[in-house]
């Protein structure tokens, strides 16, 4: 039997998968109306009792969020969506968007209610104008069907295309109209969030996951996963495997079993390191095949469960120009507000860049880990941190490939031979 | 803070030292009570926190449970049960705080010997006590063009910027002018200005002051000094009534730049730009040096000073003389001329008033103001601030700063009663009550205040008939407060010096037998005058219907007054001695000019619009010229009586030892408003204030300053501007019978009947082009 379990997913094959009309031939905005008639604390306590957690990264539990969320204030409370995927590997919530985007109106409607608000925000990322049509189109029927607009409304924002603005803080500020930049906390957005009105600021999949759990319960999502991850959850994986893709499964599969299921690591080639939950996350090896793919399992193991996004590298890829090129994203990325983050992602590049051009010595690896240890845990936000993960985690598995580099005065990879256009000719 | 105030005290332990401080205190603040210096950058005390720079990481914990990692104590208020450990105690706070300084300073110039900032820069002091010694950072260094104007006064030099936002922050949070903010990211996150809106603020000089790099640097002192060359002096601010601290700092004689001084209580570290840069008038060219006295042919020749003196002795002597002093004497030095008028000329023909003025207002000042404690605390814990005949970001910026941080953070209710909403109450986010010009008074009776209100009155209230009677009334109705608030320094320190008609020093009224005894006594004169002197417009007149020969004029420009052509041909009849800086309208026509000090070449004080005293010593040391009251003394003496006020010491003794009145105080006549007048299709009643930055003669020479200025234009109603076809920038040609000045047009919230015009800027000198600034009807006409 197939390890997999799909849910959000289920449905992705119907060629007219993102419709309102499928979303609802298949069971879609029952878990709506059944929400809306129970008490909210019954719902939250419903999504409490299933155990699920945060899936864009710090797995919050996220019934709990809900109910940090101040009852009988008198204020306006706010929903804000979290759709700003951009973290390198991460390619789950898009295609969900793209497949299926009524679940996460239907998981707004619900989440809405639940709060107290009556207002729900999704923020999405700038570049993907493809989603932001479909997802406009949803929301559009949504309303012709009457399943917004009636004390629930709901916006979509188009963000401009930065990384920070997954923070969530920084999201607010964007939403707000200001430059994305984190928020010094407290306050949290529980308290003052979204034009400083109570907030709960969830990822897309975390919303997604709720019809499912109002229809079903909370011991059906309880039945899935491992003792402290509830549920299943979208595991995408990238790079070089035969299959890559979305594959929804319990919390704590392994990546040994997803990759058989993905038709395993690129023909003839070996799986040399990867990413469990994207580029901030820091790396493992072949050594962590067997690593439960859940929130402890993935910590116990050094390193984090993040967004599952599964980046996979065989033996062709040099390590020390994958992490300069993640390294220079974070350059790009890093919003300016704190003095590690900032030029500590400035000088990072410049050492790399040394390094992988032979231009480096030892003491540079020293100094590497040593600023790296200054920017970690002093940044403002977690940007900061993310940026030292591959860097930290690739000098402790492969700290002979960054002395190859001093030593041959160079890298001793041929860059073509790690790209899927190898062999196929000039 | 009266006791009665009850503060939760936090105890926490600090590098091992116990330290209670009350709640909400920041750690780096309770840090500083132990002595701790823990380094920053963007911190500041008065700005909301940021922590961007992570400079000030420590290590904490509470009730035993450490964070994980350092936290910036610059964000983190003390709990009870925490433990804080400095970089003098914890090595992971050390290291951290190392890294962050080696981190800043890998894209910062090491150009720190041409740097204005350097020799007082926090970056260069904390990367001595705070940084290695040596940089590993052998990369490339991100560089900008420099440097950039962000306004005519600012530069900006990006590549020294360490991005602590503490200039965007001010901007936004104490002056709410947001025209500055971070613009682009990461490395290249830079201070920008907005396309469309100039970095217009009054309060711009203080982005300079707090800057903790060379980043923000003043067109006028940039590459003029190095800060270990000047000698600073603490002193005041001689522009308005605000009473900023300040420092002046010298070079050589000459004042290379002024900054805001600390006084949580007046101007807490702030000031405005013409306090800290208009100066230059000081050092200008045509500065008097010499006495001068009309020969026989009616030229001004150049005397000495026993000739000068015997002059103008002889005569000040010769007929019955008077006294006029402007709003920028010095307290003493209106004391001195006080003195001289009642003991020297026998007479209590004086007044500072050297503008627009009216009797309501004298008797006003001695019922109402003189003596009064008002002050920046009640402003603090007002519930309602009424603001009547007064902008205070045009006219006594710190009081709009006050203001401002009353609003932002507990919504202070303001109103303002007035024709123009103003960009300073639009800030403030102010009820406006809009009425015609010279309607004031109606709109002042029955406003709902309490005991916890105050009045903020204008000088310009006088300009309205009925007004300061109505804000009396008020007062006494609901036991709110009143404040009056000259635009000058001067001012409030020469009402308690009774540099007026119907006041002797110290509140005593002129027409009280007992305080003219109680005065005499003190001065150890035989009797005082006791008639009660002539106002400044009825002292013009008696100068020419012949009543009065003689003027002894200290600071005064005539054309200040609404009736510029009787005071010029009163100056030109009259034998008229003038105590000046500079030439002036009255030096031309002066018959004997002693040049007198600037502020910065003498000690003295000001009494600011609480009253309270803001003492300055001489920020150069070596300058010849004399006070006012110097002077005063030597023609007196010359004239033979003596004023026993040889020095500013001797005069600040003898006003403490004046003591307070406590006889009856004057009553206040009600003088009953006028009546609104009707208006024809092109008629306006004018209106008008001056600005901040203006023509002002103490701004003279300050070029930079003046590209600052608010735009001089006429603004009108949308009402009448439909009638008339007139959109904004169309030409308004607005005339009386005295002349005509021509501006453009902004269509703007005011009253119908209203147009409004700066009084002194460039192009709109109204009451020299018009003479009337205030209530006259005027005519308009679109050209």
């Amino acid at each position: 039997m197939s390890k997999l379990t799909p849910i959000l997913s289920a449905h992705w094959d119907e060629k007219d998968s993102f419709t309102i009309e499928a979303y609802t031939r298949n069971g879609g905005y029952k878990a709506s109306q059944k929400a809306l008639a129970m008490d909210p604390d019954a719902v939250i306590q419903l999504v409490k009792d299933s155990g699920l957690r945060g899936r864009g990264g710090a797995g919050f539990p996220t019934g709990m969020k809900w109910g940090f969320i101040p009852q009988g204030d008198n204020k306006d409370h706010y929903l804000v969506v979290n759709a700003d995927e951009s973290e390198p590997g991460t390619c789950k919530d898009m295609p969900l968007l793209m497949a299926n985007p009524h679940v996460l109106i239907e998981g707004c409607i619900i989440a809405c209610h639940a709060i107290r608000a009556k207002n729900g925000f999704i923020y999405i990322r700038g570049e993907v104008t493809h989603i932001v049509r479909r997802l406009n189109q949803a929301i559009e029927d949504a309303y012709k069907a009457g399943h917004l607009g009636n004390g629930i409304d709901l916006v979509l924002h188009v963000g401009a295309g930065a990384y920070i603005c997954g923070e969530e803080t920084a999201l607010l500020d964007s939403l707000e109209g200001f430059r994305g930049q984190p928020r010094l906390r407290p306050p949290f957005p529980a308290i003052a969030g979204l034009y400083a009105r109570p907030t709960v600021v969830n990822n897309v999949e975390s919303i997604s996951a709720v019809p499912a759990i109002i229809n079903n319960g909370a011991d059906w999502y309880q039945s899935m996963g491992t003792e402290k991850s509830k549920g299943a959850t979208l595991y995408s994986l990238s790079g070089h495997v035969n299959n890559p893709g979305q594959f929804e499964a319990p919390l704590g599969i392994t990546l040994r079993e997803i990759l058989e299921l993905a038709g395993g690591i690129r023909t003839g080639h070996t799986l040399k390191f990867w990413t469990p939950g994207g580029s901030s996350t820091p790396i493992f090896t072949q050594d962590h095949l067997d690593t439960p793919l859940d929130y402890e399992g993935v910590a116990a193991a050094g390193s984090m469960l993040g967004t599952k996004a599964l980046q996979i590298f065989d033996e062709t890829t040099c390590i020390v120009r994958a992490v300069l090129r993640w390294t220079e994203f974070y350059k790009h990325e890093s919003c300016g507000k704190c003095t590690p983050c900032r030029e500590g992602t400035w000088w990072l590049v410049q050492i790399l860049r040394d390094l992988e051009a032979g231009k480096g010595n030892e003491a540079d690896l020293a100094k590497l880990l040593d600023l790296c240890d200054n920017i970690l845990g002093r940044s403002f936000c977690a940007l900061g941190d993310g940026a030292t993960s591959p860097i930290t985690s690739s000098i402790k598995y492969f700290r002979d490939e960054y002395i190859a580099h001093i030593t041959q005065g160079g890298c001793p990879f041929d860059p073509v031979a790690s790209t899927l256009f190898v062999g196929a000719g000039a | 803070m009266t006791t009665a105030e009850i503060v939760d005290m936090i105890t926490v332990v600090i590098d091992g030292f116990e330290v209670s401080v009350p709640k909400g205190t920041l750690v780096i603040r309770a840090a500083e009570q132990l002595g701790i210096q823990i380094p920053r950058f963007c911190d500041h005390p008065l700005l909301d926190p940021v922590g961007a720079c992570r400079q000030c990481l420590v290590d904490i914990e509470i009730n035993g449970r450490a964070f994980p990692k350092p936290q910036a104590s610059c964000t983190i208020p003390v709990e009870p049960g925490m433990i804080v450990k400095t970089q003098l105690t914890s090595a992971v706070a050390d290291k951290a705080q190392k890294g962050v300084m080696e981190l800043l300073l890998i894209n910062h110039p090491l150009d720190c010997p041409v740097c204005d900032k350097g020799g007082e820069c926090p970056l260069q002091n904390q990367a001595l006590s705070s940084g290695h010694s040596e940089s590993r950072f052998q990369g490339v260094k991100r560089t900008f063009e420099k440097p950039i104007n962000i306004s005519s006064q600012v530069l900006l030099d990006r590549e020294r910027c360490v991005l602590c936002a503490r200039c965007t922050r001010f901007s936004e949070q104490i002056a709410s002018d947001p025209f500055i903010t971070l613009n682009e990211r990461g490395a290249l996150q830079q201070v920008g200005i907005y396309e469309k809106q100039p970095f217009t603020s009054y309060f711009s000089g203080n982005v300079v002051q707090i800057c903790p790099v060379g980043a923000l640097t003043g067109a006028s002192y940039r590459f003029r000094a190095r800060p270990f060359d000047l000698v600073s002096t603490p002193s005041a601010c001689e522009h308005c009534a605000s009473g900023c601290d300040m420092r002046t700092d010298v070079r050589r004689g000459k004042t290379l730049r002024r900054l805001a001084g600390e006084d949580a209580s007046v101007n807490e570290e702030w000031n405005c730009d013409k306090g800290r840069w208009a100066f230059k008038y000081v050092t200008a060219v045509d500065r008097l040096a010499h006495p001068q006295v009309r020969n026989s042919d009616g030229e001004l020749v150049q005397a000495s000073w026993p000739e000068a003196l015997a002059a103008a002795a002889a005569g000040l002597k010769a007929s019955h003389a008077a006294v006029l002093v402007g709003g920028r004497a010095t307290h003493e030095d209106a004391y001195g001329y006080s003195k001289f008028a009642r003991v020297a000329l026998s007479t209590n023909d004086i007044d500072f008033r050297s503008r627009i003025s009216s009797d309501e207002e004298r008797e006003f000042l001695a019922a109402r103001v003189v003596g009064s404690k008002t002050t920046y605390l009640d402003i603090d814990r007002a519930d309602h601030v009424v603001l009547v005949g007064f902008e205070p970001e045009e006219e006594s910026p710190i009081v709009f700063l006050r203001l401002n941080k009353q609003f932002r953070k507990r919504a202070l209710k303001v109103t303002s009663i007035g024709s123009k909403l103003s960009i300073g109450v639009e800030k403030l986010k102010g009820e406006f009550v809009k009425v015609a010009p010279g309607q004031e008074a109606n709109a002042v009776a029955g406003l709902p205040l309490t005991a916890k209100s105050v009045i903020l009155v204008g000088e310009r209230a006088s300009e309205s008939a009925g007004v300061l009677t109505a804000v009396a009334a008020l007062a006494d109705s609901t036991s709110a407060k009143i404040a009056w608030i000259p635009r000058r320094a001067g001012e409030r320190g020469a009402l308690e010096a009774g540099a007026i008609g119907n006041l002797l020093p110290g509140g005593r009224p002129v027409a009280d037998a007992s305080a003219r005894v109680d005065i005499a006594a003190l001065w150890g004169a035989p009797s005082l005058p006791a008639a009660v002197g002539r106002t400044n417009d009825e002292i013009y007149s008696a100068v020419n219907s012949g009543d009065i020969g003689a003027l002894l004029v200290g600071g005064v420009d005539p054309l200040d007054g609404i009736n510029g052509a009787a005071a010029l041909a009163a100056l030109d009849k009259a034998f008229v001695v003038s105590l000046e800086i500079a030439p002036s309208e009255v030096t031309q026509r002066a018959d004997v000019i002693l040049p007198v000090a600037a502020i910065t070449e003498k000690s003295g004080s000001f009494l600011n619009w609480e009253g309270r005293a803001r003492s300055f010593d001489a920020a150069v040391d070596d300058s010849l010229n004399r006070s006012d009251l110097r002077i005063l003394s030597m023609i007196a003496e010359e004239m033979g009586t003596s004023l026993n006020l040889g020095t500013v010491t001797a005069a600040a003794k003898e006003i403490a030892s004046l003591g307070t009145w406590d006889g009856a105080r004057a009553t206040l006549k009600s003088t009953s408003a006028s009546k609104a007048a009707t208006l024809k299709e092109n008629e306006f009643i004018l209106t008008s204030w001056r600005r901040l930055l203006d023509l002002g003669t103490l701004q003279k020479g300050e070029e930079n300053l003046a590209g600052t200025a608010r735009q001089t234009v006429a603004v009108i109603s949308p009402q009448r501007a439909a009638t008339l076809s007139v959109v904004d920038g169309d030409r308004l040609k607005i005339s009386t019978s005295i002349g005509s000045v021509t501006l453009s047009a902004l269509v703007e919230d005011i009253h119908d009947d209203a147009i409004w015009a700066p009084r002194n800027s460039r192009g709109s000198q109204l009451l020299v082009n018009l003479g009337a600034a205030h209530g006259a009807v005027v005519t308009v006409v679109k050209i």
